[in-house]
């Protein structure tokens, strides 16, 4: 166990100690015992910097099912770098604004900050694990803990159905991520990461490499809220404006993120990997800023936006990975979008992070979230609105923002997509341009109603609950910290290139590094007059018509039913699988005995009689039939005759009777055949049972006491016709095929010689087998007091 | 109500089970040579007191034979498990059974088997679940 260990596991340690905190030191906020934890962290993983960026990796491995070739194998590479500094430094700011954003008083902090560790902590462990396993265990951590969070609030009901919605959808992918994990082990024979990617080729010739992607892939997308999985995260709004923030906007939506790029070395010279990410991306990319123009929740407005974002970046990844289909670095074109991806990564996480406390500071203050309710708040919160509007302008792309130069990027990839002659790029290519340019006007649209409507515009003082008014300084720390960081990066955007986006490259695209080579990144604020600034252009000149116009063209949403929306898809997929698995379990459970006998008698002539004629067992040999006397006749016909009259007469009483006849026949039968011992018991038992019938037939109620003939149903006479057959047919091949002699000739000669009797079935009974008497006699034993229990405790019968 | 008076069937039965007593003990004793054994054995003797039971009711029977017919049930099932279990001390497998030949100076000679001792469970366990069925049944309303 190492110091990298201990920090991944250190939030669940922490979390642990969380409610004695909490009861021991009610008067101080609970919040204040968290926060130097991540900014420990947060300066632990700053010092891994100087290793990474010379593109070397840190590796700790801690034993823990070595037999199963599951250890908790640590890395630290760019990649896993940058998403620590990301869940650390946002976890602290986090935390920071939670303490002023929950009330001391009235929230349980002690459950709130153990679910935010325990989260913290499976998130760390996601991006540092090597081991795939590990990570799974991790990630289904993320998913759980997510969970928790998001039905915060237990008592209202949408944060209810907002948890469970997602805790079903992520469970869903990252099933199939241990699924896909499970045919990579089957394809490499090991679950570590490092090792998977030195064997590329075989993984990429396997039969398996299909379904593993797609796995894989599955759970990504899940994660990271991709069409179609995205309608989890506007319904996860319900969670605390602190945990949307990080969870839903920072970090765990970029687990999926992560994951593509994780697997980006393995899966990325495959066609169907770049259609899937760079297609799914560019949908959700368009699909995300449509809906979020519709919106009039603000922190809704921010799920659809970060959907769309996800998808942005989900895109760029795809596109990246065409530089795998280079060799080597020089004139790579495509390595762009994964810079793209991973600076706007970081971009994202700043901006979406510090409009998400903005609107919450705007619900805090205001008692409303509803735009429609918002407006002129300039003049009550303008530090607010200064934050809001960077954050949106960067998530707008416009200049000076680090949202500028990702966009201007991004546009460059998707051009650059066009010049593409692989995988239907020359006939299909023109769209992703053209996607990303439309997306992108909305992106612009939303974030201008995101700001305008709720800062500037008619003060509508009658419909806030509350008297607005500017946010306290503590919780306006965390946006600022993080605004001031939109702005550095828009201004001086090589600041990070060399420490964080270069190694994160090397990790996403190692195969095109030689040795002691990194990337060259340079972001450059200005490109000259290209065809993305002119895009850029586009972008602003359609967006602020668009804007000036929305409520004229707003009702083109209500052309698009409710019926067609994926909420609707979904909600009807929950409520139609119930009713069928209700509808089906009522179909064939119907509580009737008659029927659970049917099923197991037809399943019982259907299983044997397929085996029969499956294997050829039928066989009818009459060579080892003894002779049949007229005592075996008489008697065989006494018992049919016995047997079939019952079925026919109509007194109960008679039925009785004629059981113990068919009974007492059985006995002679014994006596005929030699068996002595048996027809003695056969004989008393058979007169015990059937005086026992006559106790239960005289107690029949006498209210349903007519007396009618046994009625006729056609599948009872085919079942118990079927039954007797195949039992016949079984006995009499079973007969036919003897294969060896008997072992009774042992018990024929040691009766006497070693068990000291001469009855053999009483020495078998008591002694060679005696082990079986000993429990027939616990039976009986049981059966008596099972009888006694039920007619002497009848302790409900008085109640009733 | 007259009382109906069963005076033959009362007389006869004081003869009888004392018939069928001594016969499923015979039986019992008999089985390691001759058709018969513990199950049997216990069967008729319940049987026997099932006739008691017939002729008197059931008070007079549990003032006659005062016996919890449960415990019976329970030391059967310790004579078996006992002599099973008695053979682990001698250091050979559970279930082993040890007989000898004795020259009694009046009797002749005997074999004694601990099987018969394991047989008396079965016999014991029989005359109890068979009483205590017959019993309970008969003593509900």
């Amino acid at each position: 166990m190492s110091y990298l260990h201990l920090a991944i596991l250190a939030p669940l340690l922490l979390s642990i100690f969380m409610p004695f905190f909490y009861k021991r030191f009610h008067l101080i906020h609970t919040g204040w015992f968290v926060l130097p934890l991540p900014i420990l962290l947060f300066l632990y993983f700053l010092s891994f910097i100087p290793i990474t960026s010379t593109q070397k990796t840190v590796t700790e491995s801690f034993n823990w099912i070595p037999s199963l070739g599951i250890n908790f194998v640590a890395k630290v590479d760019g990649l896993g770098l940058l998403f620590a500094l990301l869940i650390t430094g946002i976890g602290a700011l986090v935390v920071l604004y939670s303490i002023y954003y929950l009330a001391k008083n009235k929230e349980k902090l002690n459950t709130f900050y153990v679910y935010l560790l325990l989260f913290m902590g499976a998130m760390l462990g996601v991006v540092l694990s090597d081991n795939l396993i590990v990570m799974y265990a991790f990630w289904e951590l993320t998913s759980f803990s997510s969970f928790l969070l998001i039905g915060f609030w237990y008592e209202r009901e949408k944060s209810c159905y907002g948890a469970q919605k997602s805790m079903l959808i992520t469970v869903f992918g990252g099933l199939a991520m241990l699924g896909g994990i499970i045919l990579l082990y089957i394809m490499t024979g090991t679950f570590s990461m490092t090792e998977i990617m030195s064997q590329p080729n075989e993984i990429f010739h396997h039969d398996l490499f299909i379904p593993a992607l797609l796995c894989i892939l599955l759970g990504a997308f899940t994660k990271s809220a991709q069409f179609p999985f995205y309608i989890w995260l506007p319904d996860a709004m319900e969670a605390p404006t602190p945990v949307s923030a990080y969870l839903h906007s920072a970090t765990m939506v970029k687990a999926g993120i992560y994951l593509v790029a994780r697997f980006t070395p393995i899966f990325g010279e495959s066609s169907v990997w770049f259609w899937l990410v760079a297609g799914v991306g560019l949908i959700t990319l368009c699909w995300g800023s449509i809906f979020a123009v519709k919106q009039t929740d603000l922190k809704a407005i921010l799920a659809f936006s970060t959907v769309s974002q996800l998808g942005l970046i989900m895109s760029l990844l795809g596109v990246g990975a065409f530089a795998l289909h280079y060799e080597g670095l020089d004139d790579n074109i495509f390595t762009a979008a994964t810079t793209a991806a991973v600076f706007h990564l970081i971009n994202h996480a700043t901006f979406k992070g510090s409009l998400f406390m903005a609107a919450g500071i705007v619900d805090h203050e205001t008692g409303t979230r509803d735009i429609r309710k918002l407006g002129g708040l300039i003049h009550f919160m303008p530090i607010t609105f200064t934050i809001s509007m960077i954050g949106a302008f960067s998530m707008a792309g416009l200049p000076p923002f680090n949202g500028f130069l990702s966009k201007e990027m991004f546009f460059t990839a998707m051009v650059r997509v066009t010049e593409m002659n692989m995988f239907h790029l020359e006939t299909w290519g023109i769209s992703f341009p053209v996607l990303a340019w439309l997306a992108s006007i909305f992106t612009f649209v939303y974030s201008m109603i995101l700001v305008f409507k709720t800062f500037t515009g008619k003060f509508q003082p009658e419909k806030l609950d509350k008297k607005p008014h500017e946010a306290p300084i503590g919780m306006l720390i965390s946006p600022i910290i993080l605004v001031s960081l939109v702005i550095i990066f828009g201004i001086f955007p090589n600041l990070l290139s060399d420490s964080l986006i270069s190694p994160a490259m090397a990790a996403i695209l190692p195969s095109l590094l030689h040795a002691r080579e990194a990337f060259e990144v340079h972001i450059s604020f200005w490109h000259g007059p290209t065809i993305e600034l002119f895009m850029t252009i586009g972008v602003i000149i359609m967006g602020l018509i668009l804007y000036k116009t929305y409520p004229k063209w707003q009702k083109i949403f209500k052309v698009i039913p409710e019926k067609l929306s994926l909420n609707h898809v979904y909600d009807q997929t929950i409520k139609g699988s119930q009713t069928a698995a209700n509808k089906l379990t009522n179909m064939y459970m119907n509580g009737s005995i008659r029927t659970y006998l049917v099923y197991i008698f037809a399943f019982l002539i259907t299983l044997l009689t397929i085996t029969l004629m499956w294997k050829k067992a039928f066989k009818l040999d009459s060579g080892n039939v003894s002779f049949i006397g007229v005592y075996e006749w008489v008697l065989a016909i006494l018992v049919v005759v016995g047997s079939i009259s019952i079925l026919f007469v109509k007194s109960r009483m008679t039925s009785i009777i004629l059981l113990g006849a068919v009974g007492y026949t059985v006995s002679l039968f014994y006596i005929v055949f030699r068996a002595p011992d048996l027809a003695l018991t056969q004989l008393v038992i058979e007169t015990i049972s059937v005086a026992l019938f006559l106790v239960c037939f005289y107690h029949l109620p006498k209210l349903r006491k007519f007396e009618t003939r046994m009625r006729f149903k056609l599948t009872n006479a085919l079942i118990s016709l079927g039954v007797g057959s195949v039992v016949t047919a079984i006995a009499l091949s079973a007969h036919s095929h003897k294969l060896f002699s008997s072992i009774s000739q042992y018990y024929v000669e040691n009766t006497y010689e070693k068990a000291a009797g001469k009855n053999m079935v009483n020495v078998i009974l008591v002694d060679f087998r005696g082990f079986d008497t000993l429990f027939e006699i616990t039976v009986l034993a049981i059966a008596s007091l099972g009888i006694y229990g039920m007619i002497k405790l009848r302790l409900n019968r008085g109640k009733e | 109500m007259m009382k109906i008076n069963n005076i033959i069937l009362e007389t006869s039965i004081k003869v009888l089970l004392f018939i069928i007593v001594l016969y499923s003990v015979y039986i019992f004793t008999a089985g390691h040579y001759y058709p018969g054994g513990g199950f049997i054995g216990g069967l008729m003797t319940a049987g026997a007191l099932v006739l008691l039971l017939i002729t008197y009711d059931i008070k007079t029977v549990a003032k006659i034979l005062p016996f919890n017919y449960r415990i019976l049930t329970a030391i059967g099932l310790l004579f078996a498990i006992g002599t099973s279990a008695g053979s682990i001390l001698f250091n050979v497998p559970f279930l082993t059974h040890a007989f000898t030949h004795v020259d009694v100076p009046i009797l002749g000679e005997l074999s004694l088997h601990t099987a018969t001792l394991f047989d008396l469970g079965v016999y014991f366990v029989v005359v109890g679940v068979t009483m205590t069925i017959i019993q309970t049944i008969g003593e509900d309303e």
